[in-house]
């Protein structure tokens, strides 16, 4: 059974609707990351599901019980804003207790809870401090662990990590997550960052004008993107997107690619329905899935090795991102770092179509 | 080329400082001069005033002045000084300055945090409070406070300075209370704060800079209010301004200039005492106020 339960929410704002019916539901425990571009209304969900901005239509549903009407304080749930939203005129330790002085907590009682979560979050050298002289991270920590000590039946998170640096925002994210592991907490999270909602999500929402994209788990959302705007939001570098044509030459279906004088390569096993021959498609593979040929994953069972120029070279390290360049189509492949590789260069670039989607132009969604 | 032209416009910038400062330390004695005539006049004897010149250290410095202004002297006909004027003053300016700035703060808060429809109308129209000269609402409200039987009463005065002074402290609180983050709200919303709780627990406190702002323009304003002074109070309920005026107009014999002077400074202290303690605050708060972030 889900714990929280959101049905057909909508909201409109003067004539524009913000939420256009969306339906989501997520388990007890379970991490929820709703991601999607700025203006997609995320926030306007999260705002929603906290009680601040109520929807026009739909019901929220926490444990069986309908919220719709009640009260942000009533609803058990606690918030980590983007801000931290700390109170500046109280110490670390009076923001943390604060919440439960607003419901009568005994002080004896109250002490011994700050103490528990700053302990938890290791800040209690921090208690007496104001919020002005925390640091980022600092900051971050102390307003989760307001979050933390109302023990609510959900944490909303809004977008916490957007206001700390590269290095601090992998650190707490992994913080984060260790959190959810041991506390088994049931989170609502919302970034625009898809590594983000990649990395902490048992349950992904990919949202975009108001409406849901997919919901999945996040190696569903990244193997399986319903529609090319999934695709290409999440993963980076992006999905390569490749044109192609349908055709069923010696009865077994193929694509081919790269105009003309292309390539044909043979239908992904992702499809399973059959395809009109001449039918336009778009082939989607990963980065990953195109590497220089001493990469080539030897259990894949349709592959193609493919020539073409290279036009860009971009070394992380770890990998080297190639782009290709054939027929005026660009693909990005992702190759060992000591591969040898140069501008200009034909470099035999090997295609794993195994893990290769199809999509379908037109409507712009995934054909199975 | 390019370092003869930094020599240059660095010699010119210096000159022109000097220039810049030369003109505030004259402006400053000019805006100084009347304080110091009031102070050296008030420690003078009246033949000194009477024979020597107006701008002279006194010869034989007395608080005789100061004792018979704030003690004996006449005002109307009951000659026991303006000291019971002065505390009619303080009892009036107290609870005005605190009513009217708690109050303009409840508005700020409503008017930027718990918006409703019309909230702008609503801002605008107590925005007006503030370019309505006094003298068009002397009827009216001597007619209401008459209604209410509260003419020539303290806590009338009280009740119009307050309502005066609503559209000035909203419009401070107002202002400030627009930069203030409303995840803060929402934050204790959720914590389980209710509106005056988060009110009075969380805005503020963070609001000592525009507070003192506004006490130090209410207190400046009421102090020295002399208008609604004259037509709603009378006899001995009338505030220290009204008193002073009625001082000086006084002509019964010699016309004591010392003492006249002595009231004026004693008139003046208050407003100069709230200066002093708080005015380093006070720009500091008009700069928060209008400058977001």
């Amino acid at each position: 059974m889900s714990f929280l339960e959101i049905k057909d929410i909508r909201k409109k704002i003067g004539n524009n609707e913000i939420l256009k019916g969306i339906n989501i539901e997520l388990e007890k425990g379970g991490f929820l990351v709703l991601v999607g571009p700025s203006g997609c209304g995320k926030s306007t969900l999260l705002n929603a599901i906290a009680g601040l901005l109520p929807p026009s239509s739909g019901d929220i549903v926490i444990d069986g019980q309908v919220i719709n009407d009640l009260h942000p304080s009533q609803r058990d749930i606690a918030m980590v804003f983007q801000s931290y939203a700390l109170y500046p005129n109280m110490t670390v330790e009076q923001n943390i207790a604060f919440a439960l002085e607003m419901r009568g907590v005994e002080k004896a009682q109250r002490e011994a809870a700050v103490k528990q979560v700053a302990k938890t979050l290791q800040i209690e050298h921090l208690l007496k401090r104001r919020p002005s002289q925390l640091s980022g991270g600092q900051r971050q920590r102390v307003a989760m662990g307001r979050a933390l000590v109302r023990q609510p039946r959900v944490f909303l998170f809004d977008e916490p990590l957007s206001n700390l640096d590269a290095k601090l925002r992998v650190e707490v994210r992994a913080e984060i997550k260790a959190l959810h592991q041991n506390t088994h907490a049931t989170i609502v999270y919302v970034t625009h960052d898809q590594i983000e909602a990649m990395t902490l999500a048992t349950k992904i929402v990919v949202l975009k004008e108001g409406m849901v994209q997919q919901v999945g788990t996040p190696a569903e959302i990244y193997g399986r993107p319903a529609n090319l705007f999934v695709a290409d939001f999440m993963g980076s570098p992006a999905m390569n997107m490749l044109k192609g044509k349908v055709s069923g030459a010696n009865g077994q279906q193929s694509i081919a690619l790269f105009g003309n004088d292309g390539v044909r390569v043979a239908m992904p096993p992702s499809v399973t329905t059959s395809l009109p021959d001449g039918k336009d498609v778009i082939l989607g593979l990963r980065p990953e899935t195109i590497t220089d040929a001493g990469l080539v994953d030897p259990q894949a069972r349709a592959t193609a090795q493919i020539e073409a120029e290279v036009t860009m070279i971009e070394p992380t390290g770890s990998d080297t991102f190639v782009t290709g360049k054939l027929d005026g189509a660009t693909f990005t492949a992702r190759t060992r770092s000591d591969v040898h590789v140069e501008l200009g260069q034909k470099f035999p670039f090997a295609f794993n179509l195994d893990k290769a989607v199809v999509f379908d132009p037109q409507t712009t969604s995934r054909i199975e | 080329m390019s370092a003869a032209n930094e020599t240059v416009s660095a010699g010119g910038a210096r000159t022109a400082r000097y220039f810049i400062y030369g003109a505030l330390v004259i402006l400053a004695l000019v805006y100084l001069l009347p304080l110091y005539v009031m102070l050296s006049t008030s420690l003078k004897s009246l033949d000194e005033i009477r024979g020597g010149d107006m701008l002279a250290l006194p010869r034989d410095p007395s608080v005789a002045a100061w004792v018979r202004a704030w003690g004996e002297a006449c005002i109307g006909v009951s000659c026991v000084g303006i000291k019971g004027y002065f505390w009619n003053s303080i009892k009036m300016v107290v609870p005005a300055v605190l009513i009217s700035t708690l109050l303009g703060a409840l508005n700020g808060y409503v008017l930027t945090k718990w918006r409703f429809p019309g909230h702008k109308l609503v801002f605008g129209m107590m925005l007006f409070a503030c370019f309505i000269p006094f003298q068009a609402v002397l009827i009216p409200m001597a007619r209401v406070l008459g209604t209410f039987g509260l003419s020539n009463s303290t806590t009338g005065l009280v009740i119009v300075h307050v309502i005066y002074g609503l559209g000035f402290t909203t419009l401070f609180f107002r202002n400030y209370y627009e930069a203030f983050p409303d995840e803060l709200v929402k934050a204790a919303m959720i914590d389980g704060a209710g509106f005056f709780r988060i009110f009075w627990r969380i805005l503020l406190p963070s609001s000592g800079p525009i507070i003192v702002v506004t006490i130090i323009y209410q207190f400046t304003n009421i102090w020295n209010d002399f208008l609604f002074g004259v037509s709603f109070s009378s006899g001995t309920s009338s505030p220290m301004t009204v008193a002073l005026n009625n001082l000086v107009a006084s002509s019964t014999g010699v016309k004591e200039y010392n003492v006249d002077m002595a009231a004026a400074v004693f008139a003046a202290l208050p407003t100069l005492f709230v200066y002093v303690v708080a005015g380093r605050y006070f720009v500091r708060g008009l700069m928060a106020g209008a400058v977001k972030g």
